[in-house]
């Protein structure tokens, strides 16, 4: 099932060419992987699936994305309503100075929830899914950012789950973190491919090659290659992708 | 050390002292001055003929009664700008244009905005020259693009990635700000309103400029009463043929103004450090 089919986009930051002329189409409830060296654009192109990529300015986007059938940027879509539906969790763990509980009920609060019982509920379910309601059960009103790198990431998960989203964008979720901790997000994203789609971005191969199911490769803004992940690292279809898979470019 | 190194440490150190020993020679004399002076008298009495009957309470009253004023202009006044040219104006060459006239405007001799308040809000709206409200204008007017510049700053060094946590979790641009920004700007905010306000509280020629009287004998009742400022009082005293108001009632006056300018930046401290330690999840 596609859930997103990106067609023509193009992304300029004045006259820089950020992505140029991509077309993918994206699997519900898979990990899709987007990979390639620093500059490739591939945060570029993450960030316009949920239309984040208009906080720049100056920011030029052409071509469709569509998200079930719909053009996101149809000039009747509210961008705000979009990010309800498409969470995403950033490169360095980024909780707001709050409480760990403030933070979780952060989107459904500003989205409208106010019983206080119902709103237990959903921070409470959100911190199971990512993994860290045993580690902080205890200590909900303490500030977040007490949490060590690794538990501030997967607080910063269960804040995007907690709005109950259909996707979740992750921006190198494990480049700030030790090797332990990013296992144990390695692990998370596997596991929530269940009840969401999950789109990664790394410049990590081996970590695209462990927890994808589909991978594209992008170099200097385009996107070479894409396809069932191991299909792409054991016979890769263009040569800039099997040098990049083996390390002579990246 | 190299003697280079030595010498350059001795210099440095030199200037620190220089500076603090006139400082605390300055604060020591007009202490000792003022000693004898400074009783529950004073603060409780208004002007008088006689120095051992003179009081500062009416000055005192203005100047807390116009820096209230003063901080209820200058909060929404100051915040609003910072807001708009931080978070919602594009940036660009006339944002760049307004930002460099705003430090400039910080920079401007009080006595032009005594200028500015006598023909704004005297000629024009017909205020009466010389209450609280006129004196507060004015003021709010010298102070507020120290509150932007300030407010600015703070707003800037939120960082970018909680913003965009923020709006990725679908929070309009309002929400964001009022959930996330200004309770991390706050601290930031804070300061830079009552530093704002400690200038305003010291200040002179303006309000001599909008017409307010160097001495009052009654403390304002409301904003339309007459007032002085503290600065305004003790100026007046020091211009006394009375020895005992040059070296007595001046210097206890200076103790209070300075008094209630060092609680103000305490108090100022104090919030910053509750804020940040707030923040920080200390």
């Amino acid at each position: 099932m596609i859930i997103f089919d990106v067609k023509n986009l193009s992304v300029y930051y004045g006259e820089k060419v950020g992505i140029q002329d991509v077309n993918i189409e994206i699997y519900r409830n898979k990990v899709t992987a987007i990979m390639g060296p620093s500059g490739c654009g591939k945060s570029t192109f993450l960030r316009s699936l949920n239309r984040l990529i208009e906080l720049v300015e100056n920011v030029r986007v052409e071509g469709k994305v569509l998200f079930e059938g719909k053009n996101i940027y149809d000039p009747d879509v509210d961008p705000v309503e979009l990010r309800k539906r498409i969470g995403m969790v950033f490169q360095h763990p980024n909780p707001f100075p709050k409480s760990i509980f403030d933070n979780v009920a952060f989107g459904p609060r500003i989205h409208g929830v106010k019983d206080k019982k119902k709103l237990e509920k959903i921070v409470e379910d959100a911190l199971r899914k990512a993994a860290l309601w045993d580690e902080v059960k205890d200590r909900l009103h303490d500030s977040a950012l007490r949490l060590s790198g690794g538990q501030q990431q997967r607080l910063c998960i269960a804040r995007a789950i907690a709005t109950n989203p259909e996707v979740i964008l992750f921006d190198e979720p494990t480049a700030s973190l030790d090797p332990i901790a990013a296992s144990k997000i390695e692990d998370l994203i596997v596991d929530l491919k269940k009840s969401y789609t999950v789109v990664v971005v790394t410049h990590n191969i081996q970590q695209a090659a462990r927890i994808s199911d589909y991978v594209a490769f992008f170099w200097m803004g385009k996107l070479v290659e894409y396809g069932k992940t191991e299909e792409v690292f054991e016979n890769p279809q263009n040569e800039l992708t099997e040098k990049y898979l083996t390390g002579r470019i990246g | 050390m190299k003697l280079s190194d030595k010498l350059f440490l001795v210099l440095c150190l030199a200037a620190t002292v220089f500076g603090l020993l006139v400082l605390s020679a300055l604060i020591v004399y007009t202490f000792y001055d003022a000693l004898g002076w400074l009783d529950l008298q004073f603060l409780t009495s208004p002007p008088s003929r006689f120095p051992e009957k003179a009081g500062i309470y009416p000055a005192l009253v203005s100047s807390i009664y116009m820096i209230t004023l003063v901080g209820i202009f200058v909060l929404p006044l100051g915040v609003g700008a910072a807001l708009y040219l931080e978070e919602y104006a594009k940036k660009g060459k006339l944002t760049r244009i307004i930002d460099v006239n705003i430090s400039n405007l910080a920079a401007v001799p009080s006595i032009v905005y005594g200028l500015l308040g006598i023909g704004l809000f005297v000629a024009t709206f017909k205020l009466k020259p010389g209450t609280v409200l006129v004196g507060a204008l004015t003021l709010t007017l010298l102070v507020v693009p120290i509150v932007i510049v300030t407010a600015q700053e703070a707003l800037r060094a939120v960082p970018q990635s909680v913003r965009e946590a923020s709006f990725a979790l679908g929070a309009t641009k309002w929400q964001t700000i009022k959930e996330v920004v200004l309770p991390q700007a706050f601290p930031g905010i804070l300061t830079g309103v009552i530093l704002a306000l400690s200038r305003a509280i010291g200040e002179t020629a303006p309000l001599i400029m909008v017409g307010m009287a160097t001495t009052v004998f009654v403390a304002p009742k409301d904003i339309f009463s007459p007032a002085t400022a503290m600065p305004l009082q003790i100026f007046m005293w020091t211009d006394m043929p009375q020895e005992g108001f040059l070296h007595g009632v001046a210097p206890a006056g200076v103790i209070v103004l300075l008094a209630v300018m060092l609680s103000m930046n305490a108090l100022a401290i104090y919030l910053r450090n509750r804020f940040y330690r707030k923040l920080k999840g200390w």
